[in-house]
């Protein structure tokens, strides 16, 4: 044998095989072993069987509303229960404008706050600081709602929408979205809650981007003589840009598919669109919170899962989204890139 | 790093320690910046404490001990609780925990331990999705199958069901997270012993990755604890006891928006009321595993 032959010997995995009956090896039948293999197996593709049966079921029995309004259940307005007429473009509208409008607020508030966290808060304030925003996120939307629907909504009519009026309504183009009278109860303070909602996710998020910026990036810029929000604005926004918009998007998914709180603020009455945020509208989630139980005939039925399945796609594509963008950062990081 | 000559300010010519008119308008800018900043986190952080002192404030007359041991009565009669939808929740969640707890172990287990390549991504995308679902769409599904087909009205388990499909990708994700930490020598030095698999995974990879699995699967219990939408669709509610899970059954938060919605202000204090003791169990459940697990670890 060649010492050739021997590192070949060693090199090679077969001959590591141990001669004779392994210690713990299976004695004969299924061993346990393969039980808990097949276990963890089947749990694990439960998780997208349910998704798959989720979507498969809500699009059959969404079908026949469908398949009778076509293109116009989403682009018709007419939503008309006695005469069995279902276009879902108010509820389209309502969710839309309002998450718009919480991403409009949020996302500064956010970014503002996860920088305080990141760039400017002394050291002992900062977990405080992220930790406490981030509780937000475990208080249920039903109390969101609670306050929103005793607290906020008054304020609204009272003090905002009488003040947004005054001072914005005469304004040429935005003033058109604060026209008519405040009544609270409508999309704008629907926007509002939402927009406190997000929140935390937009918080945590972009917080995680900011840390993730290399601190050679702040430093550099600080060295060149710029002051800590000329290092922010030119070195540390550029960089984690797509990450904070990831965070929004994150935001928007969870804004989109609110139910309770929004339910309970929006009005729920109007299905008129009038361009104008003052009024009570209807979100695609409220609208099958509210009409879910009382829609005692087939096409109705079907419509409301109609918009069920709408709201099902929509929010799996904004999720992705914000997935892919949030992970490109991450690998961006991963891989040591400097991007700037 | 931005290139030089983009750049939206000037460096000055002369030392930047020499403060010329630029520099103490850049200074100044720079302050108010960092207060918009201070005042964005202020507005974040006192948003969670006004709505935290509003929810005591407004929810504290309504708890004495009828409020916990009492069912709900109709308007005009003095006192009633909330009783039947606390036994309720608890007897919702427990039977979601029993449901939701092993497939979210199994599906972590499986992203950490068992599954290679692409499937690995592809399930942990479809955890993902599910977790980003409308909870109100997973209870139109659990509607579809178990209220309308199944079980053939408004239950206890439906809606258990429906908090289980909400909890589970809350689990997938942080057991699969603390399984990945645990370090690969001990697994090695488990298998290197001649244990099995499935010995070394729950004898070894489990106890050690402990206290993180015990938390994700607290917080996906508070996530759940709160959930209505799903619950309005599937559970419908109760106002007195019930302990059989093919009828209708109470829940808090379900209590909490009857009261709410209802026109008569002593209903609105117990709603009030009712969101405080929601809040207090998800707290109390939270803190008090949190702090089991910690003296465990020592």
């Amino acid at each position: 044998m060649t010492t050739r032959d021997v590192e070949n010997e060693i090199a090679s995995p077969a001959s590591w095989t141990v001669q004779g009956p392994p210690i713990f090896a299976r004695r004969g039948g299924v061993g346990a072993d393969d039980v808990f293999k097949w276990l963890v197996y089947i749990t694990a593709f439960a998780v997208p069987a349910v998704l798959v049966a989720l979507f498969i079921l809500l699009v059959i029995d969404a079908w026949p509303a469908l398949e009778r309004f076509g293109l116009g259940f989403v682009t018709s307005s007419n939503w008309d229960n006695v005469k069995e007429q279902f276009g879902s473009l108010p509820y389209i509208y309502g969710t839309v404008v309002t998450s718009l409008l919480a991403l409009l607020i949020a996302t500064p508030v956010g970014v503002g706050a996860a920088l305080f966290v990141t760039e400017y808060a002394p050291r002992p304030l900062r977990v405080p600081v992220s930790f406490t925003i981030e509780l937000l996120a475990a208080i249920p939307s039903i109390i969101f709602g609670l306050w929103g629907f005793f607290v906020l909504t008054p304020i609204m009519r009272s003090t905002v929408e009488p003040f947004m009026k005054s001072a914005v309504g005469p304004l040429p183009v935005i003033g058109s979205l604060f026209q008519g009278p405040s009544v609270g109860k409508d999309l704008f303070t629907g926007g509002v809650i939402l927009s406190i909602m997000i929140l935390p996710t937009i918080v945590s998020i972009s917080r995680e981007v900011l840390l993730a910026v290399p601190t050679m990036q702040r430093e550099g810029m600080l060295a060149l003589g710029a002051t800590r929000w000329e290092a922010i604005r030119e070195a540390i926004i550029p960089y984690a840009r797509v990450g904070i918009a990831g965070a929004a998007i994150l935001g928007l998914a969870r804004a989109l598919g609110e139910t309770m709180a929004v339910t309970m603020v929006i009005g729920n009455s109007s299905r008129k669109i009038t361009g104008s945020l003052l009024t009570p509208g209807y979100t695609m989630a409220s609208a099958i919170a509210n009409q879910f139980t009382e829609a005692d005939n087939p096409l109705y039925f079907s419509a409301i899962v109609g918009v069920a399945a709408l709201l099902l796609v929509v929010s799996a594509i904004v999720n992705v989204a914000a997935r892919l963008m949030i992970w490109q950062i991450s690998r961006g990081v991963a891989k040591g890139g400097t991007r700037g | 790093m931005a290139d030089p000559s983009t750049l939206s300010f000037k460096v000055s010519p002369v030392s930047p320690l020499a403060p010329d008119r630029r520099y103490v308008a850049r200074k100044f800018y720079g302050r108010f910046m960092a207060g918009l900043i201070t005042v964005a986190a202020l507005v974040g952080v006192s948003v969670l404490w006004i709505i935290l002192g509003y929810v005591i404030v407004r929810g504290a007359p309504a708890i004495n001990l009828d409020f916990f041991t009492q069912r709900p009565l109709p308007y005009g009669e003095v006192g009633g609780g909330i009783a039947p939808s606390i036994t309720g929740t608890l007897l919702i969640l427990a039977v979601a925990a029993l449901i939701g707890v092993p497939v979210g172990l199994g599906c972590g287990i499986y992203l950490a331990e068992y599954g290679r390549g692409s499937v690995v991504e592809v399930i942990r995308f479809c955890s993902d999705l599910l977790a980003g679902l409308p909870s109100i769409v997973v209870g139109v599904f659990v509607w579809a199958i178990l209220v309308r087909q199944v079980v053939g009205n408004f239950s206890g388990i439906a809606g258990a069901v429906s908090l289980a499909i909400i909890m589970v990708p809350i689990i997938v994700r942080t057991v699969e997270a603390v399984l990945l930490l645990v370090p690969y020598t001990l697994r090695e030095a488990a298998l290197a012993l001649g244990v099995p698999k499935w010995r070394m995974v729950i004898s070894v990879v489990l106890p050690s990755a402990r206290a993180g699995i015990i938390t994700g699967l607290v917080l996906s219990v508070a996530r759940a604890g709160g959930e209505t939408a799903p619950l309005l669709l599937t559970t419908l509610g109760n106002q007195f006891f019930s302990w059989n899970l093919l009828e209708p059954i109470g829940a808090i938060p379900i209590q909490l928006y009857n009261y709410a919605v209802a026109p008569y202000p002593d209903w609105h204090t117990k709603a009030w009321g009712s969101a405080l003791v929601l809040i207090s169990v998800i707290g109390i459940l939270s803190t008090a595993v949190r702090v089991a697990t910690r003296r465990q670890n020592r």
